[in-house]
């Protein structure tokens, strides 16, 4: 069926089933591969989209779930050309090694910052808490996401 | 292969049309009917009927006595709700268990209890604190109590043609309602044994309607009506624990499997219980 989705502020109109998965059709369909496929299963984390601000696993939607909603990607976190506070968090605490949970890890640490909580250790910690990195590096990812919110304080 | 029919109906009317004939498979929150699918909701069904946008299952509510959370209600929500907080905050506890935030953002109430997991999280607190569970269909609405809804194994006592409307919990004076879950980590795991308990204590501290419920320990979330025997009328003690949990122990039935061996599922089951009754 033919359907519009609202991705990073723009709209696609694809002719996809409903019943695929929002991830598929990003990378697939859009081409935006920065949302990455991990476990397919929901445990890892690295499929993390906004849609309408709350961050989910992409390989758990149903495309025709989410044709109403504002979804945001990896690739529409930084504006023209300029990374966003977060990303340039990560840049410089170092709180990206091999990449692959990175996406997932801005997602969910941008959905943090935009709930205004404290941005203490736990809560972060919570708030990350979907997303798995196999570089074992939440500590500087942990640093990352409360220097983000340090800065925008 | 062809693909699902994909439907999205926004009036609970068209819903209960599109599943009437009791072929489709309805969706909520999709979390468990994707990973069931193995990622190919095209493959695993030829109709889909889509509840996501059925706003009327939405919402939590207090109802004179009762609280009354619909089907459609994410996890998040739950965790969120003053109301629920308030009335009965085992549910937000719960909640606060299932998978993160990207499970709890989709993950519904009404699709845990649909799905019948013998694992489901929030369902030991629907049989501990006396909820019923409304189903409607296009034959009219009826109302199942908790103690009636899972049948057995991932069986339900809702029919091919129902959808799950709402939960209804009474709101009781003075009752208090408890969870506790074990898994293998604090995040994302899946329980090795859930348990939801509710009483009243009464001015003495003895506990009087004891209701005592479990998850993971056998083919179905389920009540134990020996211990909560063992309990009932007496007053939390090391002598009471020392007992109930022994009682607890022998009642259940656990299994090994791929997240925990039964051995160890009756030893924690009998932990928990023990320090609820030692500490409370």
């Amino acid at each position: 069926m033919k359907m519009a989705l609202q991705v990073n502020g723009e709209r696609h109109v694809v002719g996809v089933s409903g019943a695929r998965r929002l991830l598929d059709v990003l990378r697939e369909d859009l081409g935006l591969t920065g949302t990455k496929e991990g476990c397919g299963e929901g445990e890892c984390g690295a499929c993390s989209v906004l849609v309408d601000g709350a961050v989910v696993d992409s390989c758990l939607v149903p495309v025709g779930q989410v044709t109403d909603a504002s979804i945001v990607t990896v690739e529409g976190l930084a504006a023209d050309g300029v990374l966003n506070p977060l990303q340039q968090a990560f840049l410089d605490t170092g709180g990206a090694q091999c990449g692959m949970c990175t996406p997932g890890m801005l997602i969910a640490g941008q959905a943090f910052l935009a709930s205004g909580e404290e941005a203490t250790d736990d809560h972060i910690r919570e708030a990350i808490a979907g997303n798995l990195c196999r570089c074992t590096g939440y500590t500087k990812i942990i640093e990352a996401i409360a220097l983000a919110a340090e800065r925008s304080a | 292969m062809a693909n699902a029919v994909f439907e999205s109906p926004r009036q609970l009317e068209d819903a209960y049309a599109l599943m009437a004939d009791g072929l489709a498979r309805p969706i909520a929150g999709a979390t468990d009917a994707l990973v069931q699918a193995d990622g190919d909701l095209d493959a695993a069904h030829a109709r889909i009927v889509d509840l996501w946008q059925l706003e009327e299952l939405r919402g939590i509510a207090q109802q004179g006595d009762t609280l009354v959370i619909g089907a459609l209600t994410t996890y998040t929500d739950i965790r969120r709700s003053p109301l629920i907080q308030e009335t009965l905050p085992a549910l937000a506890a719960a909640a606060s268990t299932i998978g993160a935030a990207q499970i709890q953002n989709r993950g519904t109430l009404g699709g845990n209890i649909a799905n019948a997991s013998p694992a489901g999280d929030t369902l030991p607190i629907l049989l501990a604190a006396r909820a019923s569970i409304d189903l409607g269909g296009t034959r009219g609405e009826r109302s199942v109590s908790a103690d009636a809804f899972w049948t057995g194994y991932r069986q339900t006592a809702r029919q091919r043609d129902e959808l799950i409307l709402r939960v209804r919990f009474p709101i009781l004076d003075g009752h208090r309602v408890w969870f506790r879950k074990v898994g293998t980590r604090r995040a994302q795991a899946i329980s090795k044994v859930v348990m939801a308990a509710a009483w009243h204590p009464s001015t003495n501290g003895a506990w009087h309607d004891v209701r005592l419920a479990l998850g993971s320990v056998a083919e179905r979330p389920i009540r134990a009506i020996e211990t909560e025997r063992a309990i009932e009328g007496r007053r939390p003690s090391a002598a009471l624990a020392d007992q109930a949990a022994k009682v607890l122990i022998a009642e259940i039935r656990p299994i090994d499997d791929v997240r925990s061996t039964a051995a160890y599922r009756r030893a924690v089951a009998g932990g928990i219980l023990h320090r609820l009754l030692s500490t409370t």
